[in-house]
């Protein structure tokens, strides 16, 4: 570590005080939380001993709700309210999703995402996951609950890396309708990194390969001195585990000359065949026995090498994003100093075989493939929520996976911010009107790397309006597209030559507002008002706790960068707000949290110069000593 | 302030506004300020502070996007000249350099054509070597003679060449994908 010592605004001001936080891998097949106790990286088992969660949700006619394994047991006999790997549907409309004629479900085409019928009601794949989440959060909670005695201060989620804006803004949403506070949302194949760098004290380039059950990611970073930066990344979001499954079952289907197969013996055969797949992993041959509703006895035996055969194309198939993300870092096979293995699709030794050869090396596969991304969200959760000791701080760069673009003429887009593009980032754009008098105009946001708007996926459709009228081409508008840390868009827009500014904000269109979260939320406690407004009361509490603790800090820290008056104003609208969180008025709580963040912007921005200038002048230092 | 200003992307770092540049410094300057900077860093505080580091953190990747870039650095140093390499001059493209163009172009498309990865592969490198050479000489046109006008047009030579890099990269995408 370089010498540098830069101040930690963000920092719980309390040093001795332990955020609790989890680390949250929400996979396609199965699920885990993780966090860190006495400084190691656990992953919190049910009451039974299970660590894994199937990611596995089913409805019922009495309103109950069963996720996992209880879910699991039923999913042959109640296959149309049992819903598996829900994670493929996340941001997804119907026609996005491959194999869909072979889901058991009753889909409900709906604008940007998909939906469910089931017999407890028409569900969203947001709502689904946040089922699955919610049975994590609690476990949790109660696994902590005899730790510091606090709640549970927030989550990291991690994401595909692949993953587009829909399918994260999806994932984010099902954590808030879960109750959780997302820290951040992380990439899978980052998170393995972490866990798998810290534990290694590796140094280098490092390529993390990570087949999941529904996705596919390929990331290269580089490794050095407390930083993870991830060059490239790339990969594919509808490719996995469950289509290695879904191979075998066609092999099975057409050995046993099946032809029309019931929602029931198709998800029994499917999981059939994903035991045989496991099987074949360690054994040359696996039987396959099953008893349809039909009367009819499936009864076969495949070998190791039928299967490496039917599938091979799906393995090739995570190659090409391997080569591509090396060339979008400008480096070679050579250079990769290691291959992490991430996901249980990455048991398969024909999996195995071909990275090898791709990378002539054998991959790394010390840490469990099932469990090191949530083990390196937990690790990550730790930190952002203050948790860290001086010198164990690291940094982690990462970057955007699709290229972020707008249609232009004749429906071709123009990229804005190209892919592995480090995050946050944001480029404006400046468009003008093409008629005399045009005082509105259309913009189509879409992301992808393909020419044709067509083969992208669109984000956003928005108009400006109230662009004053002028000659066609005076109007100057300026655009700015801006991605987070979590790899959210949002756009703003500003018209300035004409003295007149209109500013929008634009969220995408299949993102929740905050009002349906809220509608959904009290949809969930069935009209349980109080629960409902306690949990906002709550919530502002927590943010107002927040906002003082924070402010206070950095007033003990930087004083001195503000005027005694700038001071005393600060210091009284954070009296009053300390006054207003002991009441039960959560509006007027958010409106005082409002007056607070406005008060502080111009020290906020100071702090930030002091700290940049440090973290300058601590480098000079530290290169004059080495 | 100065310091994080659009004109300043080599002040923010410290280092001196030159082409030749040493990547590992920018690489560490980088690092230590986004260590500071950083969303990451400002997870529990305030909104106001939360939304200063994004915007801080955004311009910080912005400084060193361009300045990694040895294309996007050529065209910032040219702007903090004033000159803006895409309308300052209107001198056309020498005939033989587009002649040259259109070679590379017919290579690319026909390599592509007939499925040849291994053409495209030693095209790629031949291109990083012509790329190279021209580096060496804008180097000198922003560095050491301080003629401007001539490393526009090599800052356009390079820019068309990054362009046939692309149409490398998208060709051999198709071809593994």
């Amino acid at each position: 570590m370089s010498l540098l010592q830069i101040s930690e605004p963000g920092e719980s001001t309390a040093p001795h005080e332990h955020r609790l936080a989890v680390g949250i891998d929400l996979g396609t097949t199965n699920s885990l939380v993780a966090t860190v106790r006495n400084g190691i990286a656990v992953v919190l088992n049910d009451h039974d001993g299970h660590s894994l969660l199937p990611s596995i949700v089913r409805y019922t006619k009495c309103g109950a709700v069963q996720v996992g394994y209880a879910a699991e047991a039923e999913q042959a006999r109640d296959p149309r309210n049992t819903i598996v790997s829900v994670k493929r549907f996340m941001g997804r409309g119907l026609k996005d999703v491959t194999y869909i004629e072979n889901c058991p479900y009753d889909f409900v085409d709906a604008p940007g995402m998909l939906k469910i019928r089931t017999v407890a009601g028409v569900k969203s794949p947001v709502e689904i996951s946040a089922e699955i989440l919610k049975v994590l959060r609690e476990r949790a909670e109660e696994s902590l609950a005899g730790k510091s005695g606090g709640e549970l201060s927030g989550a990291v989620v991690t994401v595909p890396a692949y993953f587009d804006d829909a399918q994260r803004q999806a994932t984010k949403d099902a954590a808030k309708l879960a109750g959780l506070n997302v820290l951040r949302l992380l990439n899978e194949p980052t998170a393995a990194a972490i866990a798998y760098g810290l534990d290694n004290a590796a140094e280098g380039v490092y390529a993390v390969y990570d087949l999941g059950g529904g996705t596919f990611d390929l990331s290269i970073l580089k490794l050095s001195r407390g930083v993870f930066e991830v060059l490239a990344t790339s990969g594919d979001a509808a490719l996995g585990g469950d289509d290695f499954d879904h191979r075998l079952y066609c092999w099975i289907a057409e050995k046993a000359r099946l032809s029309l197969v019931s929602p029931g013996d198709t998800r029994l055969l499917l999981t059939k065949a994903r035991e045989a797949k496991e099987f074949l992993s360690l054994h040359t041959e696996a039987r396959i026995n099953a008893s349809l509703a039909t009367g009819e006895v499936i009864d076969l035996t495949v070998r190791q090498s039928e299967f490496w055969e039917m599938t091979r194309t799906l393995v090739a198939k995570t190659l090409a994003p391997t080569r591509k993300a090396l060339r979008d870092a400008g480096l070679r096979v050579e250079d990769v100093k290691g291959v992490v293995m991430v996901g249980g699709a990455t048991r398969m030794p024909h999996v195995q075989q071909a990275v090898g050869e791709l990378f002539r090396q054998a991959p790394l596969n010390n840490l469990d493939p099932d469990k090191v991304v949530a083990l390196g969200a937990a690790i990550q959760a730790n930190v952002l929520a203050g948790n860290r000791a001086s010198g164990e701080e690291w940094l982690l760069l990462d970057v955007i996976p699709l290229s972020l673009g707008i249609e232009t003429i004749g429906g071709l887009v123009e990229k804005i911010i190209p892919r592995n593009s480090t995050i946050p980032v944001a480029r404006a754009q400046e468009f003008t009107t093409f008629k005399d008098g045009q005082t509105a105009m259309g913009i189509h946001v879409v992301q992808g790397d393909r020419e044709l708007v067509s083969d992208c996926r669109s984000l956003a459709r928005f108009e400006l309006r109230g662009i004053p009228p002028m000659a066609a081409g005076a109007a100057r508008i300026r655009v700015t597209f801006q991605v987070d840390a979590d790899g959210l868009m949002s756009v703003s827009a500003r018209e300035s030559t004409s003295g007149v500014e209109a500013s929008v904000t634009v969220k995408p269109t299949y993102g929740l507002s905050d009002e349906q979260i809220t509608q959904m939320l009290k949809d969930s406690y069935e009209h349980a008002r109080d629960d409902v407004h306690a949990r906002a009361l709550r919530e502002q509490q927590v943010e107002a706790e927040r906002m003082i603790e924070a402010t206070e800090s950095a007033l003990r820290e930087d004083a001195d960068l503000l005027s005694s008056e700038e001071q005393e104003s600060i210091r009284a609208e954070i009296a009053a707000l300390r006054r207003l969180a002991a009441g039960n008025d959560h509006r007027a709580i958010k409106m005082q949290v409002d007056r607070v963040n406005k008060a502080t912007e111009p020290f906020a921005s100071r702090r930030m110069d002091r700290s940049v200038q440090r973290a300058l002048s601590g480098r000079t230092v530290a290169s004059l000593d080495s | 302030m100065a310091l994080m200003g659009k004109d300043g992307f080599y002040e923010m770092f410290g280092l001196p506004a030159r082409f030749a540049l040493d990547v590992d410094a920018l690489e560490r300057a980088y690092r230590d300020i986004q260590s500071a900077v950083h969303p990451d860093r400002f997870v529990n505080a305030s909104d106001a502070e939360r939304r200063t580091s994004m915007q801080r953190s955004t311009q910080v990747n912005e400084a060193y996007e361009t300045l990694r870039n040895p294309v996007r650095r050529a065209a910032y140093l040219l702007r903090r000249q004033g000159i803006d390499p895409r309308f300052e001059t209107n001198t056309a493209m020498p005939a033989e350099f587009l002649t040259e163009q259109l070679e590379w172009r017919e290579a690319i498309e026909e390599a592509a054509e007939s499925s040849d990865v291994r053409e495209l592969d030693r095209l790629s490198s031949r291109l990083a070597a012509e790329l190279k050479r021209l580096y060496a000489e804008i180097a000198h046109q922003l560095d050491e003679s301080a003629e401007y006008a001539a490393a526009a047009d090599t800052l356009r030579k390079l820019m068309f060449l990054e362009k046939l890099g692309q149409e490398i990269g998208d060709a051999l995408e198709v071809l593994e994908g």
